[in-house]
């Protein structure tokens, strides 16, 4: 009876339309939001002039943005969409930032100083070609800079000012694929050279103030190109033949063409392997790099090339930088041990080193990939230069007078999958965290934060309260804390770096390159798929540490040998890794764990054989125990097939051992492939928890959830509604939901939405799923809910049996058992359109629900599951009310408080993961993309904890001054009667 | 009940002296006083007390009676109060309800001292005593029905399903679209 006093009571809070609001005070006590921009392709110094200490950098995940030289802030950042890749950048008139980008198709001016967009410009153009952009810096026409951008196609001149198209040349008809655009310093003539298919050289001369074509020559190169062509002078070119052994060097001086052949073997006697040209703009001299080092090559003004030096362990190389009357220097980074070596070297004399710096990085960010130089004045009016470098784990740093001023992790920008990881107990010798405040400073903050509850605080005071509140010690402690709050994120990222990110602040705990994941002879360009946990020590094996799995494979393509990675969460050291002998296609957690409580993966080949992890004889007990309730199934979207397979017996052939089983094929769905097209699936999560199977409705009857793990939502399109929003008409264009017993191939309920639209984003928990797609009769955004309820078990009703407990309710059911289902599904408009969606989950699955909705404008909106309730009805009955039923509207209500992330924006958001807390109330939300965000949520509030701001030394006060008050009115009244005695 | 046992009169310990004395008038020194006839009131002496005895027995079966009856009228207001209440859980319909159970429970508890001060070997207290035990069943009834009303009883099956955890699964599945 408690219990339901309870249910109800809470029902009744919960009738209560709750927002989520925070006030602006509480802002960054349980949330933090970090900004990251990504791997910089490219950077551009402020030019001296300005005077400001900036650097503009575009980045891979399509981010432009202005970073503060002295600590790395970012000034402004934008980031464009995903496919709008940013090709080049560069700066105009000392005060616009220039991009080009979607492929030269999108030009954009950009206000230096607060990164205000000033023009945008879109260049048209017949096909995709390179991508050049050149801003000449005394090139005018009509007292107007002109910008020559090469893109699409055709040659285009773009006025600086107002980004106007002034003139545009195509040279589509050719079949022209153009190497460099050239503006000698000075003159009015533009050179655009390339190639016509791999052996045709072709030069075009233009006018750069109209764009008349002056004159046009081409000569036949008879060993043909490869890779990079390199730039020298303005008027000399160099490139490798097709057979990588040649060097190529091009004259094109005064409209002749000449080619000069030099072979490799002749300048340099060692065997060289692959070599290839960089590129890297260098004043006279080019860089041919090898394997093992690199060699620098200068080109005399005669044409003929004399190898300058051969470096070891170079790895990067800066473009020439102009910094003083006619002299260029450029940079070279050598990597020694853990040092690496940064050089900057006057283009013109080789032998004389301007700076040569060694700096101690830590061995967590690996090799060099690029650098980019900037040069100062010092105080002695002497020149001085700085180094920006971009580091394998996508870090940036700057380096300057031999140390690293500051350092960025951006590799974070880029997260491929996230989990969580427990912390240590807080026990004797096992916390990391520092010494304890004492006493007295305890007191002395909660004195100030009665002060803030009273209202006496002076403005000092309060600014100090709050700063108190946001950096209190409790909640970055290294140790596990009652509520389940202080955990570890364990995020894997693009660059193959894991990161274990503290859930309190956000700080960055340990974080490792894995050296499984790093280009290797043997793994030439491993990419991390996805992260497990591979180990969650519960009752035995506690004094183990928690560990997880990180999955790899060496190339994109799906038959490529994976590569498996242990991680120690708590030390952050790899416990060990293995490159595979197979492929990893998919991997299967399965619900067993063996006496060290590793957990049981099946890792499934591109050959359809599943491998057993971990690989110790235990682990294959417990799996043939279990053998044959154990289904896979493997859903190939292009053929439009889902199969399901059983396990048969172990391997024959070349990889046989006693952890790979072969599977046979039990079931397939073939969707006809002129009719329908997969486009999602989704599952349930695999660790979320049911607390009941019944649902209880108005008047106390019940129903009973269908709750399965093996259930398999899918969405299929038709053809011709691929192609995004306007692709079809509504006529030809529909939606198919299936929900599908993955062991047996059963489809359970099938629904069709006519004139519907992909994309769908859907997320299935306990009997539900939630899927978002678009209306096109109605233009707009749609979600769906479809509940799925177990009608064979509806007969339960007894209460007499259910008193005896003479159910069948508890008794473990099989897919293969007599099945009975209903389904109820209620469809909503909604105003947004999504990027993911998530559901809150808590502990015991007894706290009600929220969809958190990752909308287009990269936030996250929470929605409590009521409003998708395919009971809600109109006019709801009396008891419907009080079971906390909202009448039924035709649209989602979007309630301005209830954003997660209040005025944040989750820039770039990919992902949304949300954890369960010890708490019931609460669940841990990590939102990831370009940003990152993390915030607690408590979907029916938190009603099993006293607030965070709760004062307890208030609490204490009181109760200490009560009881003085009762001595002191009992002692008083002792005397009064004593008086009255007396009388 | 004070004016019951002034009746009776046996409890008291002194009277049993007087009495003595009243009936064994040779054993007095005195002479009577004037005007006072001992004989006409010894005559009577049996046929008083006879009739008092039954006047007694009537009164205190009357009593009985109504004392039986008491919960009837409590029986009324709790009615009302509960109808006042209305059928929401809140705290006062709580304790309404609550009260209205408590009350039936603690007299029923109390039923042998409630008719004590009537017993007596002629009277037959057994029909008050049921009359008092059925109302109080009858106060006892309202409050469950109450509660039920109130929805706290768990008469419906999905008060004994609520926290059912779902039913363990046979096989186990996985898998989906290829990792990539």
């Amino acid at each position: 009876m408690a219990i339901r006093v309870f249910l109800i009571s809470l029902l009744f809070l919960s009738t209560t339309i709750t927002t989520f609001s925070l006030y602006e005070d509480q802002v960054g006590l349980m949330d933090w939001h970090q900004q990251y921009i990504g791997k910089v392709k490219d950077a551009v110094f402020h030019t001296q002039k300005t005077g400001r200490k900036r650097v503009v950098v575009s980045t891979e995940e399509n981010v432009i943005a202005s970073l503060d030289l002295r600590h790395g802030e970012i000034f402004w950042r934008h980031v464009l969409g995903s496919n709008d890749a940013i090709d080049r950048i560069d700066i105009a008139l000392g005060k616009y930032v220039i991009t080009l980008s979607s492929e030269g198709s999108i030009l954009r001016a950009w206000n230096l100083p607060d990164g205000q967009m000033v023009w945008e410009s879109f260049l048209k153009g017949p096909n995709h070609s390179k991508s050049l952009l050149l801003v000449p810096t005394s090139l005018k026409v009509d007292k107007d800079n002109v910008i020559i951008v090469f893109g699409k196609g055709g040659l285009h001149a773009v006025s600086s000012i107002h980004g106007e198209i002034l003139w545009q040349k195509d040279f589509a008809a050719e079949s022209f694929e153009v190497q460099h655009v050239i503006q000698p310093l000075g003159s009015d003539i533009i050179y655009v050279v390339g190639f016509v298919g791999s052996s045709q050289f072709n030069v075009y001369q233009m006018n750069a103030k109209n764009g008349e074509l002056l004159k046009h020559e081409s000569a036949a190169l008879s060993g043909g190109f490869s890779g990079e062509v390199s730039l020298v002078s303005s008027n000399t070119l160099v490139m490798l033949d097709s057979t990588g052994s040649t060097l190529i060097t091009v004259n094109f001086h005064n409209g002749e063409i000449n080619f000069q052949k030099t072979d490799i073997s002749d300048l340099i006697k060692e065997s060289l392997g692959m070599a290839t040209i960089l590129p890297s703009k260098l004043a006279g001299m080019f860089a041919l790099k090898t394997t093992t080092f690199m060699i620098f090559i200068r080109v005399t003004d005669e044409g003929k090339l004399e190898v300058v030096d051969k470096i070891n362990h170079v790895t990067a190389v800066s473009d020439a930088l102009s910094f003083s009357e006619g002299q260029q220097a450029f940079a070279l980074v050598e990597h020694y041990n853990n040092d690496i070596y940064l050089t900057v070297k006057l283009g013109q004399e080789w032998n004389s080193d301007l700076l040569k710096e060694s700096i101690k990085l830590d061995d967590q960010r690996g090799l060099v990939h690029k650098v980019f130089i900037n040069n100062y004045i010092r105080t002695d009016r002497s020149h001085g230069f700085r180094a920006l470098i971009v580091m394998e784990d996508h870090s940036l740093l700057l380096l300057q007078q031999g140390e690293i001023v500051w350092c960025r992790e951006d590799g974070l920008a880029s997260v491929i999958d996230a989990t969580t990881s427990e912390l240590p107990v807080e026990k004797e010798g096992v916390s990391v965290a520092k010494v304890e405040e004492n006493l007295f400073e305890w007191l002395k903050g909660h004195i100030l934060k009665i002060k803030g509850t009273l209202m006496l605080a002076s403005p000092e005071e309060v600014v100090n309260i709050q700063a108190m509140r946001l950096k209190s010690s409790e909640k970055s402690k290294m140790t596990r804390d009652h509520n389940g709050f202080r955990k570890l994120l364990i995020v894997l990222t693009k660059s193959g770096k894991v990161f274990a990110l503290h859930t309190g602040d956000g700080r960055i705990v340990w974080s490792l390159l894995l050296n499984s994941l790093r280009k290797s002879e043997t793994c030439e360009n491993p990419t991390g798929l996805n992260l497990y946990q591979w180990r969650v020590p519960h009752h035995h094996a506690m004094d183990e540490n928690p560990s997880v799995l990180v999955v790899g494979r060496c190339r994109s393509n799906s038959d490529a040998p994976g590569v498996l990675s242990f991680v120690d969460t708590y030390t952050g050291k790899e416990l060990g890794s293995s490159s595979l002998v197979h492929s990893v296609v998919q991997v299967i957690l399965l619900p067993f764990t063996d006496s060290n409580e590793q957990r049981l993966h099946l890792l499934i080949d591109a050959k359809q054989r599943a491998h057993l992890y971990p690989k110790n004889p235990e682990a294959v007990g417990i799996f043939q125990r279990e053998f044959s309730n154990i289904y896979w199934y493997s859903v190939e979207a292009d053929d439009g097939i889902i199969k399901g397979h059983v396990l048969k017996d172990n391997c024959i052939g070349e990889v046989s051992d006693e952890y790979c089983f072969e599977t046979k094929e039990i079931w397939s769905i073939v969707f006809p492939l002129e009719s329908e097209k997969i486009i999602t699936t989704v599952t349930r999560k695999l660790n979320e928890v049911v607390h009941t199977q019944a649902k209880v409705i108005a008047d106390q009857d019940v129903m009973y959830k269908y709750i399965s793990k093996n259930l398999l939502f899918v969405v299929t399109v038709a053809p011709k509604a691929t192609g995004g929003i306007g692709s079809a008409t509504p006529e030809e264009s529909w939606l198919v939901a299936y929900l599908i017993d993955s062991v047996t191939g059963r489809i359970l309920h099938r629904m069709t939405h006519h004139g519907s639209h992909g994309p769908v984003h859907a997320v299935f928990s306990e009997n539900w799923v939630v899927y978002h797609y678009f209306n096109l009769r109605a233009h707009r955004y749609e979600m769906s809910v479809i509940e799925i309820f177990d009608q064979s078990r509806a007969d339960n009703k007894d209460v007499w049996k259910l008193v005896l407990g003479k159910h069948n309710l508890t008794s473990p059911i099989s897919s293969y058992s007599r099945l009975e289902v209903i389904t109820k599904s209620q469809s909503y408009f909604f105003t947004h359109s999504v990027k993911a969606i998530a559901v809150t989950s808590t502990a015991k699955g007894i706290t009600s629900k929220q969809l958190l909705i990752g909308t287009v404008g990269d936030q996250v909106l929470a929605l409590d599951k009521r409003f998708l309730d395919p009971r809600r009805s109109i006019n709801p009955t009396q008891a419907e009310k009080e079971e906390g039923m909202i009448p039924l509207t035709d649209s989602l209500p979007i309630i301005p408080q209830s954003y997660v992330t209040h005025s944040l924006k989750v820039e770039g958001l990919r992902g949304i993961v949300t954890v369960p807390a010890k708490l019931e109330s609460t669940a841990l939300v990590f939102v990831y993309g370009v940003d990152l965000f993390f915030t607690r949520l408590a979907p029916s509030r938190t009603y099993d904890s006293l607030t965070e701001d709760f004062s307890y030394a208030l609490l204490l006060m009181t109760i200490v001054a009560l009881v003085v008050a009762i001595f002191v009115t009992w002692i008083l009244s002792e005397k009064k009667e004593l008086r009255d005695k007396w009388r | 009940m004070d004016k019951g046992k002034a009746v009776m009169g046996s409890g008291r310990r002194w009277a049993v002296d007087f009495t003595d004395n009243s009936t064994a008038p040779s054993s007095r020194e005195f002479p009577d006083p004037p005007g006072f006839s001992r004989a006409s009131q010894d005559q009577d002496e049996s046929t008083v007390t006879k009739q008092k005895k039954d006047a007694e027995a009537n009164w205190k079966a009357q009593k009985a009676w109504e004392v039986a009856q008491a919960p009837f009228k409590n029986l009324l207001m709790m009615g009302f109060m509960m109808w006042m209440a209305g059928s929401t859980v809140h705290l006062f319909s709580i304790g309404i309800t609550f009260s209205a159970l408590w009350q039936p429970i603690s007299a029923l508890q109390g039923v042998g001292k409630v008719f004590e001060p009537y017993k007596d070997g002629k009277i037959d207290l057994l029909g008050p005593k049921l009359l008092f035990i059925a109302l109080n069943l009858g106060g006892l009834a309202l409050g469950v029905w109450k509660l039920n009303t109130l929805g706290l009883l768990p008469t419906h099956a999905s008060d004994w399903v609520s926290s059912l955890p779902p039913a363990q699964e046979v096989e186990y599945s996985g898998g989906g679209i290829p990792l990539h």
